[in-house]
């Protein structure tokens, strides 16, 4: 049993299964981007991409994701470290406070920008309605996927 | 005065590890060897205990340890004014939230498996669930040996109230309420301790309050101050909430560490952080109001009844806050207030972004509308009439001449940039063709900067300018996630007159840095870069004397700029990095420790009169919105604030206050309610306490307003919680302009009324 987190092959072992994916993710992998904020599906602080769709990893058993390509935070920068556009946008716009949501946030947005290279901040407004955010009241996150757009689009 | 509107690129310092989610909050740390710690509850609100057995829990798969009281070597007692909580219960539960034991186990898993296996045998004891109820004589007492449910008491006495009562022609009587509120943070509480070597018990937490976590921690392990190192790492939130509970678990994990000798983690689950974590206190406020026909107000009489719950945490401080700003920003001649912080036992209510004026506000920002519409005047002109401008006199006796006084321009720009009074001519009043009520609503502040008469208010900060030129600083203030760090860098770099980028914060321990207080009140920027202010003022004069014979000047006309030291006339130069090497070579260090002192401050406790805070703030914030006759539903359609911060450190970041603010403000005001039933926290996650979502909140604008405050060494004052205290009223007011009803109970929930049988059960519903 295999899975792809970040372009890289992992093993699942057998006893693995039917842990908790975000649990998992975080003790096992050792992948502690992303977070537990409520560990029942409504926050969006524990947010993976599944097939470039996000998904509350807190409420998912690691054999949903056998034989699937995952991605998590970790694997949003290049190798060197530099940044993707889209967290580079994050930066610039002030979209960063606590911090503890920005991993979903981010993850949520990239899924929905590759989706929607064009969108308006009413669409931007929606697609990220699934994170909660206690800090910046979403303004700047929106702006920074709007700036971000137009990366997705060239 | 300076407005700002213009947009930059944000900045700050732990963006990057935040982004890409290599930043190490205190769960995602690991240690070898690490045993995990799970709370547990009882099922009673008020019970006398008899037994906590706790031998089968012992026994089960993994469990090392089951902690209680009896094992607590220090004091089982504390509070921040009261020492009121028990860190463990012992005797009585209290409230929902007592612990009674913490069970270690090598696995989080298995320590959650033996909670069941804790038995508590306890006598069930009648409980006080309601601050009216617990105020009346032969009610139960929740702390016998207090004698009384009265946890505090606050007045106000201006002038003859008699008096103003007859100048008035006309009173305005009112009842408000306000609901309890959870921060909702978005990380729960987590803390991992650890016995170094050297025996001290060093503590990584989510918490707020490093130094207050050093005095529970060490208090509880009965050790000196010096045997406890608190350090901080990123965390998730805190608007408040991370003080006494954070850390109360940071002592229960150091305590579970210290007893099994090896590392423990405690990471709280949502549901124990709603069922343990203090709350904002829910308030029942009373106001009769005396106004002449001019809209000149003669008089305020106002009773407060703050529901404190079982311990007292820090209600007095934030009813006091209440109290001193009882009527608004307005200036009333006759005032008789009483403030009442009130015991029951339902679960204790502490610091909240605001503490104790988004409860004020609420009310008298409608109130002020209210006596104006009976005047027949115009809202924003009776505000005019009665709010305080540069040299007036609070009502707590304080004169406002330290600072720009700066309310009327924030309303002025407000009114303006909304369009307000255009906008209000088309407000629906309950009427429409259609379904949507239009509205738009605004109000004002006035604020009291930092602690005031709270509390001792100093902090201090290091500049350690290293051999090769870069730079270590640290300050007292935590990084709570609102980019103090940020802010007290770029305040060090344009003092230095160097670059930020040679800058590195240290983050702070509590074993280096001396106790700065908390980073609440919105002291951050004011005190803490008011520290840096000055030992960079003290840094600079050093330098500048060891330095002025290479540039062949006085050590007073050394002049720093852009990384470069010249003299007066610029003839001689000499680089940062050249000085600093001039330095080390004549054994000198460019080191300097700055302190910043807030101004005295006073309080007569008795007549509640003095000047409460060294400085204030100003703010107006406005709303537009539709009500939804049919489904009563509220949509936001924008929000607009204007603040004045003295000066913008760190403009982006500022404004992500200002929006933040705005959208926990707006949550206040049409939602947010955390009901208790019989004493118990009735939601348990975020599923049933929401908070708003991105497709709840309108766009927003923020307008910052400057107006450098000369008892700030910087010129700034603060942020954090202004922005927190006057959207739920600006809400009111607009639902008000829409559907010509008045809703004095926040949230504000909108009920149409129906001629239908449905009517009625909506009536009980509110
Ligand atoms: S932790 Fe998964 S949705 Fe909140
Ligand atoms: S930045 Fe703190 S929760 Fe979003």
């Amino acid at each position: 049993m295999k899975t792809i987190i970040n372009k890289k092959e992992i093993n699942i072992k057998t006893e693995d299964k039917d842990l908790n994916l975000l649990e998992w993710l975080r003790e096992t992998i050792g992948m502690t981007g992303a977070k537990n904020g409520c560990g029942i599906g409504v926050c969006g602080a524990c947010t993976i991409l599944i097939e470039n769709k996000p998904q509350k990893s807190c409420i998912l058993k690691v054999q949903d994701i056998i034989g699937k390509e995952v991605t998590t935070i970790e694997g949003m920068a290049n190798a060197d470290g530099t940044l993707h556009p889209l967290q580079q946008a994050f930066m610039d716009a002030g979209a960063i406070q606590c911090g503890f949501c920005t991993p979903g946030m981010v993850l949520t947005a990239h899924a929905f920008l590759l989706k929607n290279p064009n969108p308006t901040r009413l669409q931007a407004r929606q697609a990220i309605k699934g994170n909660l955010c206690r800090c910046t009241g979403y303004q700047q996150i929106i702006d920074a996927i709007i700036s971000a757009s137009a990366y997705y689009n060239s | 005065m300076k407005t700002m509107n213009s947009k930059s690129t944000a900045w700050r310092n732990d963006a990057y590890a935040k982004v890409t989610g290599i930043a190490k909050y205190t769960d995602d740390l690991k240690m070898l060897n690490c045993l995990h710690a799970v709370p547990v509850y009882s099922d009673y609100v008020s019970a006398k205990i008899i037994s906590i057995e706790t031998d089968k829990a012992m026994k089960q798969p993994g469990v090392v340890k089951v902690v209680t009281y009896k094992d607590v070597p220090g004091n089982l007692q504390f509070g921040q004014i009261i020492k009121d909580y028990s860190i463990f219960a012992h005797d009585r539960i209290r409230t929902c939230g007592d612990v009674i034991a913490v069970i270690v186990a090598i696995s989080r898993q298995q320590a959650i498996d033996a909670i069941p296996f804790v038995k508590l045998v306890a006598e069930e004891l009648p409980a006080v669930l309601d601050a009216e109820e617990a105020l009346k004589e032969g009610s139960p007492l929740v702390h016998e040996s207090h004698g009384s449910n009265i946890a505090n008491y606050h007045c106000v006495r201006t002038g003859d109230i008699a008096k103003g009562e007859k100048e008035a022609d006309i009173i305005i009587e009112q009842e408000f309420t306000t609901s309890r509120i959870e921060h909702a943070y978005m990380e729960p509480e987590s803390a991992l301790c650890w016995q170094r070597p050297d025996g001290v018990m060093e503590v990584f937490g989510s918490m707020q309050h490093p130094f207050s976590t050093r005095r529970f921690v060490a208090s509880t392990l009965g050790k000196p101050l010096s045997d406890v190192e608190v350090k901080t790492v990123p965390m998730g939130g805190g608007f408040g909430g991370k003080d006494d509970t954070a850390a109360i678990v940071c002592a229960r994990t150091a305590l579970c560490s210290m007893m099994t000798k090896r590392p423990v983690k405690m990471t709280y689950s949502r549901e124990w952080s709603m069922r343990e974590s203090y709350k904002r206190h829910p308030y029942k406020i009373q106001y009769r109001m005396g106004l002449k026909n001019d809209g000149k107000i003669t008089f305020v009489k106002v009773r407060m009844v703050a529901d404190g719950g079982a311990y007292c945490s820090v209600t007095p401080w934030v009813t006091w806050r209440s109290t001193v700003q009882c009527c608004g920003p307005y200036e009333v001649p006759n005032v008789h207030c009483d403030v009442y912080g009130v015991y029951t036992n339902n679960i204790y209510c502490g610091a909240m972004r605001g503490f104790g004026s988004p409860q004020v506000n609420f009310a008298i920002e409608q109130l002020i509308e209210m006596a104006a519409e009976k005047l027949g005047l115009d809202e924003i002109e009776m505000r005019r009439r009665n709010m305080v401008h540069q040299g007036s006199i609070t009502v707590t006796g304080q004169k406002l001449d330290m600072h720009t006084v700066s309310l009327e321009q924030v309303l002025d720009i407000v009114v303006k940039e909304s369009d307000y009074l255009n906008k209000k001519q088309k407000c629906s009043f309950g009427k429409s063709e259609n379904d949507q009520l239009y509205g738009i609503g605004l109000a004002i502040s006035y604020r009291g900067m930092s602690l005031g008469a709270e509390g001792t208010d100093f902090n201090s900060a290091i500049i350690n300018v290293q051999p090769d030129g870069s730079i270590l600083l640290e300050t007292g203030v935590h990084e709570n996630g609102q980019g103090s760090e940020s802010a007290m860098i770029l305040l060090c770099a344009e003092h230095l007159s160097v670059s930020k980028d040679r800058i590195r914060y240290r983050q702070p321990s509590t074993s280096n840095i001396p106790d700065g207080g908390t980073t609440v009140a919105s002291r951050g920027t004011l005190l803490g870069g008011g520290a840096v202010v000055n030992a960079a003022k003290q840094l600079r004069e050093h330098i500048a004397r060891v330095i002025a014979p290479d540039l062949k000047c006085k050590a007073e006309d050394v002049i720093f700029e852009n990384e470069i030291l010249y003299d007066k006339d610029k003839k001689h130069k000499i680089s940062f990095n050249e000085a600093i090497r001039l330095m080390y070579s004549r054994q000198e260090y460019p080191y300097s420790f700055g302190v910043f002192q807030a101004p005295q401050v006073s309080w007569d406790e008795h007549t509640g009169q003095g000047n409460a805070y060294f400085t204030w703030v100003y703010a107006c914030q406005a709303v537009e919105l539709k009500v939804n006759a049919k489904t009563e539903q509220i949509t936001l359609l924008n929000m607009i604030a204007a603040h004045d911060v003295g000066k913008a450190v760190n403009p982006e970041l500022l404004k992500g206050q200002f929006y933040g603010g705005m959208a926990m403000g707006a949550g206040y005001g049409i939602l947010e309610k955390c009901d208790v039933k019989n004493g118990k926290v009735v939601p348990t996650n975020l599923h049933q306490y929401r908070i708003l979502r991105s497709t709840d909140l309108p766009e927003m604008t923020a307008i910052i307003v400057e107006n450098y405050d000369p008892v700030s060494p910087s010129g700034a004052k603060g942020i954090g919680e202004p922005t927190n205290e006057i959207m739920a009223p600006a809400i009111a007011n607009a639902v008000y302009h829409a559907t010509g009803k008045r809703y004095p109970d926040q949230p504000v929930k909108i009920i149409v009324e129906r001629r239908d049988t449905e009517a009625q059960s909506h009536g009980e519903k509110k």
